[in-house]
């Protein structure tokens, strides 16, 4: 039993509430924090303030229609998930791709890598402190990947622009140029950044052995893409089981080897390197011809069936799993979410640190909200 | 003597317009660093800035003072009344304060005190009474820790700030700021302590809780720390008028005590113009240098600001004065001044970049399919 003095004097955890507004969240996540002085003890996460329902709102939709939930749900790397949901239908109607669209495609996902990577950046040094600066220096590298997207598909975030069988119409005459010129700008950017934070004192300080987590644990939790490669495993879908063309491309996977969050940085910034490399090397093959297979049909029926397709998006492994009952629209269609399974890691990473350790750890996962919660 | 005159010499009215000019004077700082500072931050983010009101946005900040003084002053329903209202003032008169004892040039001043020095010190570190006050009257989670935050390194912070004036004021032999500047004549002190300055730029960048000290305020942390219930004409007062009067001063106090003040360079007796261009250059170089650290450098940790204050800046402070205190007695000669506080510099910044283990380019193992 405690005395009254000592019920007086006892110390207890508060809670602190993160989110759903609050600076550090990235959108609408809310995490309760335990904190015990400034270390946290306990941490709870809550989704679902995003939810749209953009799974059940696909079915009302046709295989077209439903396309544009894609960017919706992931909005910070469209052109990856249009990618793998065009993939996924067109394996399960039997779609053979024309070539010159193949290219177009890889290019563009590859540069929506770089700008998201890009915002990664700038968020994740916003987390730790930096008064925007690396922020805007990002955000104007980003933009000019921006600026072709938008000439390519007419809009600067929903962009709609892959179709299932091809892109929807030609790329502009100057767009082999453009990307040429963004490419070698990317580098320069990419260059800026790191000299800005990789090898500051206090972004060192502040990144080395945060958040760590076990390579057995990152493949428990079912951890994927740069969080999972940080902690040592060189598992890249693009590798591990190339879809579309990327089988013809030479390209390195960046892997961390401690599996902190300055390795999940360091990954990123590689891949985005690795991402240019891709980008010129299609740009060299990109031949001319048609951007939809020549029989396309006008409505797109499929046959009854079911398929799973995944993608390597820029935060990690992208799912579609399409169940078709024949017709024009899908039966069912499930989203595997790649921060919602990124995110799970979580509390194990945060439970010990810092409350500002929390916040940096929370910016490493890089999470879309939108698409956790889809 | 005219009817005029004689009321200027009255103590009363005497010390009335002296305050006012502070008051104006504080004023234009205030309005001149909020334009300057987003300017000035601007360009390094390769922004334009405020640009729509007036020419190059250079009515802004009166734009934003009108907004501010219009806006809704709110109060949480749960917050300590008497506290959450008087802890703007408890934040800015200690500020306010500070600079009545600041000469500007030889002849420019409220009061030149024997121990202007101290009180300065003194008197700024009674600002955290303000923050702590605040914190604790919001009733908000994020207020407390950002004022238990404020509390631990504006206290922290004081200490290394004291030793390293201290270990000046033993060169200068006064702790009156007229005398330490004539002291200066054709070599500042900077020249001599490069140890002191880096310790008094490192304390006063934290003392104003700009990165990458700004723990207290952590935007991405704590939302704002202490100020984030405060709203409108308080907020302003709390953290407008104190933050940027502190920075001014604070500048000012670097550029008498380090930056040789209105003597230095050349030793020119043009007149008070001319002094008042060296200060206002001086104080304009430290303003900017201390924007320019708070635009480029992330946050470091709570835990990791303490420690750098009590294992790294306090033991520096404790070697500067052993060392002032070493060539003082034995009449060692001036340049011994610079070499050793030199050797002290050189080891902080050994001591920084060598604790923490840089591993950059070799962490990253890359697979390549050729």
């Amino acid at each position: 039993m405690l005395t009254d003095q000592e019920r007086e004097l006892e110390t207890l955890d508060i809670h602190v509430n993160v989110g759903p507004q609050h600076p550090a969240t990235h959108g609408v996540f809310r995490m309760v924090l335990t904190v015990s002085g400034e270390k946290v003890v306990d941490v709870v996460p809550h989704i679902g303030y995003m939810h749209r329902g953009a799974e059940k709102l696909s079915e009302g939709m046709d295989y077209r229609q439903a396309l544009i939930y894609q960017d919706r749900t992931e909005y910070l790397a469209q052109f990856n998930a249009e990618l793998c949901y065009c993939l996924a239908v067109e394996k399960l109607a039997g779609l053979e791709v024309p070539e010159r669209a193949e290219y177009i495609r890889v290019i563009l996902t590859e540069l929506n890598r770089i700008t998201s990577h890009y915002m990664f950046v700038g968020a994740f040094a916003t987390d730790i402190g930096v008064y925007g600066t690396a922020f805007t220096y990002a955000f104007r590298e980003r933009e000019y990947i921006q600026e072709i997207f938008d000439a390519v598909s007419g809009d600067r975030m929903m962009y709609g622009y892959f179709r299932p069988g091809g892109v929807v119409w030609d790329v502009t005459d100057d767009f082999k140029d453009r990307v040429r010129w963004v490419c070698g700008q990317t580098r320069v950017g990419i260059d800026d950044i790191d000299r800005l934070l990789t090898k500051n004192e206090i972004f060192l300080t502040r990144c080395l052995d945060i958040g760590v987590i076990s390579k057995e644990d990152a493949i428990d939790y079912g951890l994927s893409g740069p969080m999972l490669r940080a902690c040592g495993l060189p598992f890249d879908l693009r590798r591990a089981e190339p879809y579309s063309i990327y089988d013809r491309f030479q390209f390195d996977i960046p892997t961390g080897t401690r599996g902190d969050v300055y390795d999940r940085y360091l990954v990123r910034m590689e891949e985005m390197r690795q991402s240019v490399r891709i980008v010129e090397q299609a740009l060299e093959e990109m031949p001319d011809g048609p951007i939809m297979p020549e029989k396309a049909p006008r409505r797109l029926r499929l046959p009854p069936g079911e398929v799973y397709m995944r993608t390597e998006n820029p935060r990690g492994e992208y799912g579609i799993y399409l169940v078709s009952k024949g017709g024009e629209k899908p039966y069912r269609l499930k989203i595997r979410s790649s921060c919602l399974s990124n995110l799970t890691a979580l509390k194990q990473m945060v439970v010990g640190h810092y409350v500002a350790d929390a916040v940096v750890i929370l910016g490493s996962v890089d999470i879309v909200l939108g698409e956790v919660d889809r | 003597m005219s009817a005029l005159e004689s009321f200027f010499d009255n103590v009363w009215v005497d010390a009335l317009w002296r305050l006012l000019a502070v008051l104006g004077l504080m004023v234009i700082v205030v309005l001149a660093l909020t334009y300057v500072e987003r300017k000035f931050i601007a360009r390094i983010q390769m922004r334009l800035g405020p640009m729509r009101t007036g020419p190059y946005g250079i009515m802004q900040p009166i734009a934003d003072m009108v907004k501010i003084l219009l806006k809704e002053d709110l109060r949480p329903a749960s917050a300590d009344r008497i506290a959450f209202e008087l802890a703007p003032f408890l934040a800015f008169v200690p500020v306010f304060l500070t600079l009545l004892a600041l000469p500007f040039t030889a002849k420019w001043d409220v009061r030149v005190l024997d121990l202007g020095l101290l009180y300065f010190i003194a008197v700024s570190g009674l600002t955290v009474l303000g923050y702590v006050f605040a914190g604790w009257a919001s009733d908000n989670k994020y207020a407390l820790i950002g004022a238990l935050r404020t509390a631990a390194q504006l206290i922290s912070y004081e200490v290394p700030l004291v030793l390293a004036v201290l270990a000046l004021s033993m060169l200068a032999g006064s702790l009156n700021l007229v005398d330490i500047v004539e002291k200066q004549g054709r070599v500042p002190f900077i020249v001599w302590q490069p140890l002191g300055f880096f310790l008094f730029m490192a304390a006063a960048v934290s003392d104003l809780s700009r990165r990458p000290f700004d723990v207290a305020a952590a935007e991405s942390e704590v939302a704002g720390g202490p100020w984030i219930e405060f709203s409108g004409i308080r907020w302003s007062i709390l953290y407008a008028l104190t933050e940027y009067t502190n920075m001014f001063a604070l500048c000012v106090l670097g550029s008498l005590i380090f930056l040789g003040g209105w003597d230095w360079p050349l030793g020119l007796k043009w007149g008070w113009w001319w002094q008042l261009a060296l200060i206002f250059t001086k104080t304009s170089v430290l303003i900017l240098v201390v924007m320019w650290v708070n635009a480029t450098f992330p946050r470091i940790r709570v835990d990791q600001l303490m420690s750098l204050c009590w294992k790294l800046l306090l033991p520096l402070a404790f070697v500067q004065i052993f060392l002032n205190g070493l060539i003082l007695v034995y009449g060692w000669p001036d340049w011994t001044f610079l070499l050793t506080s030199g050797l002290g510099l050189a080891a902080a910044g050994y001591i920084i970049y060598s604790v923490i283990p840089v591993g950059a380019p070799s962490r990253i193992v890359a697979r390549s399919n050729a």
